[in-house]
């Protein structure tokens, strides 16, 4: 499994554009915001939890089409199903190097984002732990939309419509584990419920995936 | 015993269904009549104006049926999925894409009467109540389905795409909805709410349960009306099938 | 050895061949012929177990391959039209990191000398991308030597190989089904290696 991250994050580094492009969109979407909504400090840290997570929830889904589609297109993604090594392993490598490439810069950027947005530093904390811990989930799920479309004409909208109603519950625990800190009731149910989101995922979306891989390639 | 198993599996070739279906349609609308004037006239004739609402909320006589059935035939088609993906037989597979349109027409009738129902009750056309907002995210479930399978040419590759598309959906339905739920009692500024429905007079009961039979008889002749046409359409290359060509040789 | 029993195959709603047997023992090679569109590489898919037959069934040492999973798996070498070779990465760690994946992570020096013994040395720290095809084709020769299998399916090996590249492969392929090993291969060129049976589909 440690050779797929391994690969992965080889061909993320010699392919640095697609990487960057998915973390400026992230940047961007965020500051167009404030631009739409206007400048004030209150209203500003109210929103912060809910567009902070609609970005880092789009920016994740850019990246997702890539997660297969290389693969499938110069042979590789065959020659994983041909392995000896059992495929939700190989798949759970696939999808912890695209959180390594694309879940992971959101985290670290997201605290600097907050900052747009007047977020105090505890806030700024509740925020970078969900995220921390719903950006994998996203990873996980969208990896199923990425298998169920692969090759599919109309691929990145259809795997939009797909994925983004399975998003909603990590949006709303992950947005609310921040509001729920700003209204003084502490976070901590919220980001428990990301974590419980985190293990089921980690656990059953690689088989999901694996069927739909194997679908995709007969 | 065994005579019988083998008597109804029989029945799992599209080709011996088509007809089997056929007959089942009519008796269905028959019974789809039947239930539809009942249903209305509890609705309209029967059920008492309410205290609070007045004539107005007599539209939950379709708003809650269209709920019920939206999420019912979720679960229905999700079966049929899973069954054509287990034990590969195309004929489930085909029961769960006839059943896509319906289940989504009854999820956008829900949200539409629910819209309406808001509107002469609180001032607004939308509330993000906790079941109107699972509605439409099963509702963008239900598109998301009839997509997918738009979307791939290979009808077996739809077939089981879609088959795991609904699996997942029908587990993540539970995880939205309570997530959903949470969201919306967190955010109580609105108290406004569809399912603080009036206070049930059984009349009003029987009303729904009436209606929601209406509709479940007419997801059932749809559904058998389109799995015949989706039959046609994916065995058009079958000696069977060539009876029904409309072209002349 | 290699049992395809009865074997058929649909394409969309479309048969495309049925009742295909096909028998492939150690130090036997099979050549798949047929006409473009007749379903040679389905045949082939079918047999490295990428797509279920929709009648018939492929056995590996008289078990279904579905049954046999990464044992099978871990005998077999497939390689498809595709080169199955990510371009940015340099042929030495194409291969080394298939191999790793496989769970079989081949020593550097022995991918070195495969390399090298299919003419690419000076090459082998190149990104895949800046290689010609024929090149690329033979950095998959050196993968062949490299991924210890007993059964090579080989999809369309001789495209874009040059005469030499051929007579490589040819010998290649002669020298595993000598030493026992089994190959299923298609190709619309005769295949200049001796003793194979053949399919026509």
């Amino acid at each position: 499994m440690l050779a797929v991250v391994h690969r992965d994050l080889l061909l993320a580094i010699r392919r640095k554009t697609e990487v960057l492009t998915a973390l400026l969109f992230f940047i961007i979407v965020a500051s167009l915001f404030p631009l739409g909504i206007g400048p004030e400090p209150a209203l500003l840290r109210k929103i912060a939890p809910g567009v902070l997570w609609v970005a880092a929830l789009l920016a994740t889904m850019l990246g997702l089409q890539r997660m297969f589609a290389a693969d499938h297109a110069d042979g590789t993604l065959e020659q994983m199903l041909l392995s000896p090594t059992p495929l939700a392993l190989l798949v759970a490598g696939k999808n912890l190097a695209h959180w390594l490439v694309c879940g992971l810069p959101l985290v670290l950027l997201a605290p600097l984002l907050g900052l747009q947005f007047d977020l105090d530093a505890q806030a700024l904390g509740v925020l970078t732990l969900g995220l921390l811990l719903g950006t994998p989930v996203l990873s996980l799920i969208g990896s199923i939309g990425a298998a169920l479309t692969l090759g599919v004409r109309g691929g990145g909208v259809l795997l939009s419509l797909l994925v983004l109603p399975l998003y909603i519950p990590t949006l709303i625990f992950g947005a609310g584990a921040v509001q729920a800190h700003a209204a003084g009731q502490g976070a901590g149910g919220h980001l428990s419920l990301l974590g419980a989101l985190l293990v089921l995922s980690v656990f059953f979306s690689p088989f999901a995936t694996t069927a739909a891989l194997r679908i995709a390639l007969e | 015993m065994s005579n019988g198993i083998v008597h109804w599996l029989k029945f799992a070739s599209p080709a011996s269904f088509y007809p089997l279906a056929g007959r089942m349609i009519p008796w269905f609308t028959a019974l789809a009549v039947l239930f539809g004037v009942a249903g209305l006239w509890v609705s309209f004739f029967v059920a008492p104006t309410d205290a609070t609402q007045g004539e107005g909320y007599r539209i939950i006589f379709v708003h809650v049926p269209a709920s019920w059935m939206s999420m019912f035939i979720y679960l229905v088609m999700a079966t049929w999925a899973g069954i054509g993906l287990a034990l590969n037989t195309r004929l489930s597979a085909m029961m769960a894409q006839a059943l896509a349109p319906t289940g989504a027409l009854m999820a956008f009738l829900s949200l539409w009467t629910g819209a309406f129902w808001g509107k002469p009750m609180w001032g607004t056309w939308w509330v993000w109540d906790a079941r109107l907002t699972s509605e439409l995210v099963l509702f963008f479930l239900y598109l998301g389905f009839i997509a997918l399978q738009a979307a791939i040419d290979d009808p077996r590759r739809a077939d089981k795409a879609g088959a795991i598309l609904a699996l997942v959906g029908v587990v993540n339905v539970p995880i939205i909805y309570f997530s959903v739920k949470w969201w919306n009692t967190l955010h109580q500024g609105a108290s406004v709410s569809l399912t603080r429905a009036p206070s049930m007079a059984q009349t009003m009961l029987w009303g729904m349960l009436l209606m929601a039979l209406c509709f479940w008889m007419y997801a059932v002749v749809m559904a058998l009306k389109r799995v015949r046409a989706i039959i046609l359409e994916r065995e058009a290359h079958t000696e069977w099938a060539q009876q029904f060509a409309q072209v002349p040789a | 050895m290699l049992r395809g029993i009865d074997l058929a195959c649909v394409r969309g709603e479309r048969p495309l061949f049925r009742g295909v047997d096909l028998a492939v023992d150690a130090g036997e090679w099979l050549h798949v012929r047929g006409a473009n569109g007749a379903g040679k590489t389905s045949l082939l898919r079918l047999l490295a177990g990428l797509s279920v037959p929709a009648a018939g069934e492929v056995r590996w040492n008289g078990e279904p391959i579905a049954a046999a999973g990464a044992a099978y798996r871990r005998d077999m070498l497939f390689l498809g039209h595709q080169g199955a070779l990510k371009d940015e990465l340099s042929a030495l760690e194409n291969i080394e990191l298939a191999g790793a994946l496989d769970g079989a992570p081949p020593a550097p020096a022995d991918v070195i000398a495969a390399l090298r013994r299919f003419g690419l040395q000076g090459r082998e720290d190149l990104p895949v991308r800046v290689l010609s095809a024929g090149q690329k084709r033979r950095v998959l020769l050196a993968r062949l030597l490299t991924r210890k299998a007993k059964l090579w399916v080989l999809d369309e090996p001789f495209n874009a190989l040059d005469a030499k590249a051929v007579d490589m492969l040819s010998a290649l392929i002669a020298g595993h089904v000598g030493e026992g090993g089994m190959a299923v291969v298609t190709s619309h060129q005769a295949v200049p290696v001796a003793g194979g049976k053949a399919v026509d589909l």
